[in-house]
C-alpha cells in the first residue's frame, strides 16, 4: 500500500468520557487519522454515548471537558458519527442530549457499517 | 501476511501486553511480518528500561526489546502518552522509540490487518 492510500478508519468509543483515559486518547488518534485524509467515521456504544452528552461539567474532577472537542470534528471533515441506538435507550438518552449531529443506528446495523471498514480501532 | 499491533494496556496490570506479544511471535513463526507495535494509553510504561520485575516473573521490557532485535520489529511509543508517564528517551529501553500517533495511523494504512490489543 502506498502512501497515498486512503482506507475507512473507525474508532469505536466503548467507554464512559471519564474514568478512564480511553475517550480522551481516542479522540487524539481521531484527529490524526483525520490529518491523514483517511475516511475517518466514529463509533459510539455502551457508555461510550455519554462522551457525546451535553452539559458535561467536570470541574469537580479536575480533568479536561473534552466535549467541545466532538464540534470540531466537523473542521477536520469528520462527518460521520454512528450511534447505537440500543445504547442511547439503555441510559435514557435521545439524539437531542447529544453535543453533534449523529446517525443513530440499530445494533444490527453499526455491526454492518464495522463490517465494511478497513481499519477499527476500538477503545 | 503484514500486522501492525497496538497495544493499550499497561504491563504487569493486564494481559493484553503479553497476549500482543505472543501473537506476535505465533505470526512471526509463521512467517508473517510484524510491521509495527504502537504502544498506546498505559502501553507506553512497556517501554521503560527502569522496570525491574522479580526474577520468577518474565520481563515484559527485555522480551519486547529482544524480539526487535532478533526480528527487526519497530517499536514506537506514543509520545503524547508517553510523556504523560514520565517515559522519556533517557529511560526508553533497546528497541524502542518515541514518535506520534501518525505512526499509529501509518501502520493502519500499511498493514493488512492492524490488531488492537485492549480492553
Amino acid at each position: 500500500m502506498s502512501e497515498g492510500t486512503r482506507k475507512k478508519f473507525m474508532f469505536v468509543n466503548r467507554t464512559a468520557p471519564y474514568g478512564t483515559v480511553y475517550a480522551l486518547e481516542s479522540l487524539e488518534v481521531v484527529l490524526i487519522g483525520a490529518a491523514f485524509e483517511q475516511d475517518v467515521s466514529l463509533a459510539f456504544l455502551d457508555d461510550g454515548v455519554y462522551q457525546l452528552t451535553k452539559g458535561q461539567d467536570t470541574k469537580g474532577l479536575e480533568v479536561k471537558n473534552f466535549s467541545p472537542t466532538f464540534r470540531a470534528l466537523e473542521d477536520y471533515d469528520v462527518t460521520k458519527l454512528y450511534v447505537e441506538k440500543e445504547a442511547l435507550e439503555a441510559r435514557g438518552l435521545t439524539e437531542a442530549d447529544l453535543v453533534v449531529p449523529v446517525q443513530v443506528v440499530s445494533a444490527g446495523r453499526m455491526a454492518e457499517i464495522m463490517e465494511a471498514q478497513d481499519v477499527v480501532l476500538s477503545f | 501476511m503484514k500486522f501492525g499491533i497496538l497495544v493499550n494496556e499497561g504491563p504487569y496490570q493486564h494481559q493484553a501486553g503479553d497476549s500482543a506479544y505472543l501473537f506476535c511471535k505465533a505470526a512471526l513463526a509463521k512467517g508473517h511480518e510484524i510491521h509495527r507495535v504502537f504502544f498506546y494509553h498505559d502501553g507506553v510504561n512497556s517501554a521503560s528500561r527502569l522496570a525491574e520485575p522479580p526474577q520468577d516473573d518474565r520481563n515484559i521490557v527485555v522480551r519486547w526489546s529482544k524480539l526487535a532485535a532478533d526480528h527487526g520489529i519497530d517499536l514506537v511509543v506514543c509520545v503524547a502518552a508517553a510523556l504523560r508517564r514520565g517515559i522519556k528517551d533517557e529511560n526508553l529501553a533497546p528497541g524502542f522509540r518515541i514518535s506520534g500517533l501518525g505512526q499509529l495511523v501509518e501502520s493502519g494504512i500499511q498493514a493488512d490487518r492492524l490488531v488492537v490489543f485492549g480492553d
